[in-house]
């Protein structure tokens, strides 16, 4: 499709939004596939030829990363994929993970004008669409490598920040190695969003890159166990620490040690990682069938809500305290989430946990709450409403409140500084952190937050390892 | 890709392996584990680490076959591989000079309690060591064990060696005997006989620990997996121990969590043993 043949300014505002064709509900919430099966070529262009391609786009603005956004939608819509491709990996070096797992109705896309009359131009899925029509043409192309430098450099956790890290420091001449604590690459892209949202196949493409522009991967390696930083700072020039929000949050609720009560950290890196889901194939075992009762509304609260209903759940209660416009999930996660049966308790609290005399699970007691006046996030207070107690009847609990940062590296070094909850201070801008060579990002600095806000981080980090590298100035 | 470079049986369904892992070797302390998986279908298991040779760069595992995963370890020869191996794990144990200590160990619970009293022997304690069994035949590194105890008292259930009785009857004569002056007591073996050796030093009032083997996932704090309740506070065994005061664990919750998966658990089994058996 040619520039001229494309479709009147105000031709492209009647175009609707095209839909990506997905697997039906009823059969998907009993498969691990992937729910949407992606845009074909042809709807690609079509849906990136609504691009009002305007004199000052703001979608940009919306993008942690600012892809150039009109310039790789109109590669698109020109059917140029390759050239798009490109343009999207000038700035975003995991596009594959990205258009599918984005916020992008609070992102990009909210930004777009085309919202303000119909949809927004659906960039998400065009991401995607380029990233996994590169994959499939078999020629990934790898950015070009800077002739080596000799200075060597250790990054700290395998996850979004750590691999965009790896990648930009490779690209600079470096020497990379990365130290991850579990068996397999990824960090909360393997062990906690599922295969029907990520198929792992794609982490391990996007991983694969990386090892071959020469990045190493130790597995099995806990950095403050099997070797602390300051050994690292020995042989490394300068470390990144991308070790992610690991750690799990409970309720603190009567019960909540049960057999039966799971952090969805627990629940998700069984099925996920460990892939109970295909036990007795698999040695790790979960929970299948029952009752399933979920606490929480984001991202993490969806994925184990819909992976209960894979692993046979009969019926899958989501219990939230607060009201629908405050859940933090992608929207499209709620809405699959919602077709496929998972049955919303909003305004819910759980109070206790309830268990029989061998100590398993049998239910769990809640209580309404009502919105009162907004908190400190902006967000309205839930209020607990006196007397709304009563029970649902579960055999599995999962807590999806959330996570703290992972203590094991700056327990293991005095001198790197953490805020009060844990998080290591590191500037924004540079990721610089207390101690000398030593830069952070991700999870691990913001608290739990989102694949493309660590990757961006990632890249500010890289940038500016490879200039304290050059300069030697700190 | 770690290789075992020995294996040997060293008392029915318990083996004895060692196995490269030169990181590991240089690093373990006294009362860490690790976390391992067999192969690429494997579950990942904890095991205390008995030993290290760091100038050969091996660990010591010794384990007890007691589901799927341990039996396919146990199937495994010289030369074949452990493909994950992490570690070294938990915190190691607090070693200082006590005085006199009573190492107490029950079945399998020998082998993690070993470097344990070898490094309380190294600091300058005076070790004295307890070890019970159901049968005779199920004893484990008892030379082992003497050679880092100043004195090894010995007792089985049905009396085929040693005293006749439990664990906790020899340690609460011991302790009687020795005027009550004993100053600390590492107890590892099996939930119930640590449950029953915390309540026998509770009244002496003396300072006791225990290393709790609850079923992980990671290893390294992630998951919860592993939690207990130590003083009425939820503990994650993996990061905030393996071990803690015997005094102050709920050794009842414990052993439920350790129910958890028995019935998966006993199907692995059986699949297993329908086409493999555990090496003579
Ligand atoms: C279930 C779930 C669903 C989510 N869904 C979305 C979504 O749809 N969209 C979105 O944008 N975000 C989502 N998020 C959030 C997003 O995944 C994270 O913000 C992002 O992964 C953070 O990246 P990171 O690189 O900082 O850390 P992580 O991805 O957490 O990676 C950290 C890595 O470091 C390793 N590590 C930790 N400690 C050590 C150590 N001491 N030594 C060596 N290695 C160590 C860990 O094993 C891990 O591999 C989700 C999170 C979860 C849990
Ligand atoms: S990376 Fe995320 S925010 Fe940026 S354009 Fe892609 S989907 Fe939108
Ligand atoms: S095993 Fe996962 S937190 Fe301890």
């Amino acid at each position: 499709m040619s520039e001229k043949e494309r479709p009147s300014k105000a031709e492209r505002m009647k175009m609707p939004r095209q839909p990506m064709p997905e697997q039906d509900p009823g059969e998907r919430a009993r498969n691990f596939k992937e729910v949407p099966y992606g845009y074909s070529p042809e709807t690609a262009m079509l849906e990136a030829s609504r691009c009002l391609e305007c004199k000052k786009p703001t979608c940009m603005e919306g993008c942690p990363v600012g892809i150039d956004i009109p310039s790789f939608v109109n590669l698109v819509a020109e059917g140029d994929f390759r050239g798009a491709v490109r343009k999207i990996k000038e700035t975003n070096m995991l596009p594959a993970i990205c258009g599918r797992v984005c916020p992008q109705e609070t992102q990009c896309e909210a930004k777009c004008l085309l919202g303000k009359k119909s949809d927004p131009l659906a960039i998400g899925r065009l991401e995607r669409f380029c990233a996994d029509w590169e994959r499939a043409s078999g020629q990934v192309e790898l950015p070009d490598i800077k002739p080596a430098t000799g200075k060597k450099v250790a990054v700290v956790g395998a996850g979004p920040a750590g691999l965009t890290v790896a990648i930009d420091c490779a690209r600079a001449g470096h020497h990379v190695e990365i130290f991850e604590a579990l068996h397999k690459p990824g960090g909360v892209l393997s062990y906690g969003i599922p295969e029907f949202r990520l198929p792992k196949a794609i982490v391990g493409a996007e991983v694969k890159n990386a090892e071959n522009m020469g990045v190493q991967i130790h597995y099995n390696y806990v950095i403050g166990k099997t070797d602390t930083l300051d050994e690292l700072l020995e042989d490394f020039d300068a470390v990144f620490l991308g070790t992610g929000a690991g750690l799990p949050l409970f309720l603190h609720i009567p019960g909540e040690n049960f057999i039966g009560v799971f952090s969805a950290n627990e629940y998700l890196t069984r099925s996920n990682l460990m892939k109970a889901y295909d036990f007795p194939n698999y040695d790790t075992p979960i929970p299948r069938g029952g009752c399933v009762a979920v606490v929480g509304g984001g991202n993490v609260a969806m994925d184990s809500a819909r992976t209960a209903l894979r692993l046979g759940a009969e019926k899958v209660m989501l219990v939230y305290r607060r009201s629908r416009n405050e859940m933090p999930a992608r929207a499209e996660e709620v809405h699959h989430a919602e077709e496929e049966g998972v049955d919303f308790h909003l305004l819910t609290n759980p109070k206790r946990v309830i268990g029989n005399e061998k100590g398993w699970v049998t239910g769990l007691e809640c209580i309404k709450m009502e919105l009162g006046e907004p908190d400190a996030s902006g967000r309205r207070r839930p209020i607990p409403i006196q007397g709304s107690e009563f029970e649902m009847a579960v055999n599995t609990v999962v807590i999806a409140i959330g996570n703290s940062p992972n203590p094991l590296v700056p327990q293991t070094t005095p001198d790197l500084k953490v805020s009060k909850w844990g998080n290591i201070l590191a500037d924004e801008a540079t990721g610089r952190t207390s101690k000398r060579g030593v830069f952070a990002g991700g999870d691990i600095v913001t608290g739990a937050a989102t694949v493309i806000l660590a990757m961006g981080a990632g890249r500010n980090a890289a940038a500016s390892i490879n200039e304290y590298l050059e300069t030697g100035e700190w | 890709m770690h290789e075992i470079v020995k294996a040997s049986k060293i008392g029915p369904d318990v083996f004895h392996f060692e196995v490269i892992a030169p990181k590991i070797a240089r690093k373990r302390k006294a009362g860490q584990f690790v976390v391992l998986r067999i192969n690429e279908t494997g579950e990942r298991i904890p095991l205390t680490i008995a030993g290290a040779d760091p100038g050969q760069g091996t660990i010591t595992l010794v384990f007890q076959v007691v589901g799927k995963t341990t039996a396919a370890l146990s199937a495994l020869k010289e030369g074949d591989s452990i493909q994950d191996i992490a570690g070294p794990l938990g915190k190691p144990t607090h070693i200082d000079n006590f005085g006199t200590t009573i190492c107490v160990g029950g079945g399998i619970g020998i082998a993690p309690l070993y470097p344990i009293a070898q490094a309380l022997k190294n600091a300058g304690n005076r070790v004295l060591t307890v070890l019970g069994a159901r049968t005779k035949d199920l004893f484990i590194m008892e030379e082992q064990m003497r050679r880092v105890s100043h004195e090894v008292r010995i007792c089985t259930d049905d009396g085929s060696y040693g005293t006749k009785g439990l664990v906790t009857n020899v340690l609460d004569e011991w302790i009687k005997e020795l005027d009550n002056k004993v100053d600390f007591v590492m107890a590892i073996g099996p939930p119930i006989m640590m449950k029953f050796v915390a309540k026998t030093t509770l009244p002496y009032g003396i300072k006791t620990l225990v290393s709790l083997n609850s079923i992980m996932v990671d290893g390294t704090g992630m998951c919860g997996c592993c939690r207990v309740s130590v003083g009425g506070e939820t503990k994650f065994v993996c990061v905030d121990g393996p071990e803690f005061d015997a005094h102050k664990v709920d050794f009842e919750l414990l052993m439920q969590r350790l129910q958890a998966y028995k019935e998966q658990e006993n199907q692995a089994m059986e699949i297993w043993r329908s086409n493999h058996e555990i090496p003579a």
